[in-house]
């Protein structure tokens, strides 16, 4: 029982791993069909982030809350410089996009190497997130549950944004149209670039959050990357409560199969799983019907 | 309109991808036969006429095992500085060629055929992962050359041209389970990255389990770089074993310390024997993480020999007061060491002369006195168990009493007899 507890927690915690990796992904992908293969730096970024606030904060309390906006800031301030330098020449260019972006995700990945050095680097835990609490006898980690809770917040806020502000409303708007949006009066320029700045913030959110479960070093994000696009096109492009549903699933999923044989064959048949259901629904769990000719 | 863009896009693409492929495949097969062609009776090109000679240091300076790597060239280039300092090798100043192995085996291959018989080193010392050293075998086989290996590995190797200078695994993992034993443990659960070494360690620790009566409670392993251990933590609480062995490389360890400690596991209630962390990675995988937990190597920067006070002086003083002395760096620069030792034992840089003098060359090296087995090329290393202290390096609370004889095969060790088959 106690196992069974901690291994179902185990699921969702990882599955809230997930969704904060793909939040960003499923806007800049699966909304503007940008396949931005450094999301994952964006992400080491904002682990990095966390790490310089913890230099000039010390208390790891108060620098963890400080990072998550900044992180969201310097994430989305790349992500702007990247799509104003490149990505914006690339539009309806998918496979020079991918080439393009992995070439970023070098430069990002030497640039840490060069700055911070190769190590990883300590980034500690808040006092008050060290330890657990008991829930009918099994330990829930507090780390786990600050992710968690975190990824519900960007969750919220992401939906808050797309369904109640006029930039959500021109996302929206740009996603299904672009033509028609653009004779509608709205910049679709502009709007790209909102969207490329919340998505790749939220990797920088992801980064600072990583930092608390894992190393924090210049390959963090190509740890995080397979799984975010696999979220992503599981969930169905363009598609947020796709991505929330894909991630929960596969990171419940992913426990179970690895509870029940090896992490290593866990993997392989959350891939297995995955390649049989897109063969079975290519377009994902949920589908948008757009009006767009592309 | 979107799919003929893409197919367009592609050919070009799956051209190249191709050609890469081709050209990989090319220099991979055309190596080993260029080597060939050199070796029978080609004396080599090494020239010790004038008043140096040139050595090969060979390490990932970029790539993932840079982390590693380069303080093990640090160490080498200590080493050198210092034996060029007293007078260098037979009155011979050391002329140092580096070249980058850049995390890939046939990287290592290809420069290590460069430094044989481009650069006409006397011999070429690095090599970190086993696969680089898999790799770099039968290239200094066909050349007749010398490497000197620097690094713990799973044993069950010894090439007539390699010098082993890091621990087998009787050197290391046995006496790790030896010391356990003897604290009274009944139950380990072994915990590991999925790749060679681990799965050869673990084979052999459950050998010795089955023999010494101790129960292995579960073995798991995770894939290389993964952060994910939610699932091996819970596993491994649920076992209620006395101990854990820890195999895992790398960044790995970060996250399985940062969430065994998460879910309330200490080095009180279940502490965890590792033989991959060294000084050099405490602070990344974060002090408050791995304090008082328990690792498995033959030098600690803390050893108290004048030969290592020395070591740990000279280097701080050569990269600075903050940086530590590792297992892996203790052993780079002993191999320096041990190669002059054998040289000048020869009277000469060839390398079949130097093979015939290697069996019993010593060295006072920083971790004690090792001893150069002519048998397997390996070395006698003093095995110690160690303890991470508040200040991130690690003390020692077990050392065997004698150094131990290397043994690769395990042969001497009756319980191993069907391992080494």
């Amino acid at each position: 029982m106690e196992l069974l507890i901690g291994q179902m927690f185990a699921g969702l915690s990882l599955g809230s791993v997930l969704l904060l990796a793909a939040l960003g992904l499923s806007l800049t992908f699966g909304q503007m069909g940008v396949i931005n293969m450094a999301h994952g730096e964006l992400m080491m970024a904002g682990a990095y982030t966390a790490f310089v606030v913890q230099r000039s904060i010390s208390d790891a309390g108060v620098s963890l809350l400080v990072s998550i906006p900044v992180g969201f800031l310097v994430g989305g301030l790349l992500g702007l410089v990247l799509e104003g330098l490149l990505l914006r020449r690339m539009y309806h260019r998918p496979l020079d996009t991918l080439l393009v972006t992995f070439g970023v995700a070098l430069i990002l990945q030497q640039a840490a190497r060069d700055i911070f050095g190769a190590p990883s680097v300590d980034v500690r835990a808040p006092a008050w997130l060290q330890g657990n609490m008991e829930l009918l006898g099994a330990p829930i980690p507090l780390t786990r549950l600050f992710i968690l809770l975190l990824s519900l917040v960007c969750l919220a806020g992401l939906v808050l944004i797309l369904r109640a502000t006029p930039l959500g409303r021109r996302i929206r708007a740009v996603v299904l149209n672009r033509d028609l949006a653009e004779t509608s009066g709205i910049s679709s320029r502009r709007t790209d670039q909102l969207t490329f700045f919340i998505g790749s913030g939220l990797a920088g959110v992801a980064g600072v959050a990583v930092t608390l479960i894992g190393s924090t070093g210049p390959y963090l994000g190509t740890n995080y990357i397979v799984d975010a696009f696999l979220v992503v096109v599981a969930g169905g492009l363009g598609q947020i409560k796709g991505a929330v549903i894909a991630a929960f699933a596969l990171g419940v999923l992913q426990s179970v199969f690895e509870f029940s044989t090896t992490a290593s064959i866990g993997k392989v048949l959350i891939l297995v799983l995955v390649v049989v259901f897109l063969q079975l629904r290519p377009q994902g769990i949920f589908s948008l019907k757009t009006r767009s000719l592309a | 309109m979107r799919v003929s863009v893409t197919k367009r896009s592609l050919i070009p693409l799956a051209a190249a991808i191709m050609a890469t492929a081709v050209a990989g495949c090319g220099s991979q097969i055309s190596d080993p036969a260029a080597a060939n062609s050199t070796t029978s009776g080609a004396s080599s090109c090494v020239d010790t006429s004038g008043s140096s000679v040139k050595v090969g240091f060979i390490n990932s300076l970029s790539g993932t095992m840079a982390i590693s790597e380069n303080t093990v060239f640090d160490s080498l280039s200590l080493a050198a500085e210092e034996i060029n300092a007293s007078g260098g090798v037979m009155g011979k100043q050391l002329q140092v060629i580096s070249e980058d192995g850049a995390s890939e085996p046939t990287k290592f291959a290809e420069r290590a055929g460069k430094l044989i018989q481009q650069d006409c080193t006397a011999a070429v010392f690095g090599g970190w992962t086993s696969s680089s050293r898999k790799a770099m075998l039968p290239v200094f086989e066909a050349n007749d050359a010398l490497l000197f290996y620097p690094v713990q590995y799973e044993g069950l190797e010894a090439s007539k041209n390699i010098f082993y200078t890091g621990a087998t695994t009787n050197q290391q993992i046995i006496p790790a389970l030896d010391y356990l034993a003897e604290q009274g443990t009944k139950s380990i659960f072994l915990v590991g990255s999925d790749y060679v070494f681990p799965r050869t360690a673990n084979k052999i620790i459950q050998a010795y389990a089955a023999a010494h009566g101790m129960e292995v409670l579960g073995e798991e392993y995770a894939p290389l770089g993964s952060t994910e251990f939610s699932t091996i933590v819970n596993k491994v609480r649920d076992s209620k074993a006395d101990a854990v062995f820890n195999t895992l490389n790398g960044d790995s360890n970060v996250a399985f310390f940062r969430q065994y400690k998460s879910v309330g596991l200490t080095a009180e209630s279940m502490p965890v024997v590792s033989v991959s962390i060294a000084e050099e990675e405490v602070p990344g995988v974060g002090l408050e993480n791995v304090e008082g937990q328990l690792t498995a190597w033959d030098y600690y920067q803390t050893i108290d020999t004048p030969a290592n006070k020395k070591f740990v002086a000279a280097f701080k003083t050569k990269f600075g007061a903050e940086r530590v002395t590792s297992d892996p760096m203790e052993a780079a620069y002993t191999s320096l060491y041990l190669w002059k030792a054998m040289v000048e034992k020869a009277g000469s840089f060839d390398v079949d002369k130097v093979q015939a003098a290697a069996d019993g060359v010593t060295f006072d090296a920083p971790e004690g006195t090792v001893t150069v087995s002519g048998e397997n090329n390996h070395i006698t290393k003093t095995p110690r168990i160690g303890k991470i202290n508040s200040e991130g390096l690690i003390e020692t609370v077990w050392s065997s009493p004698q150094a131990v004889e290397p043994d690769p095969f395990l042969a001497s060790y009756e319980w191993a007899k069907e391992l080494a088959k």
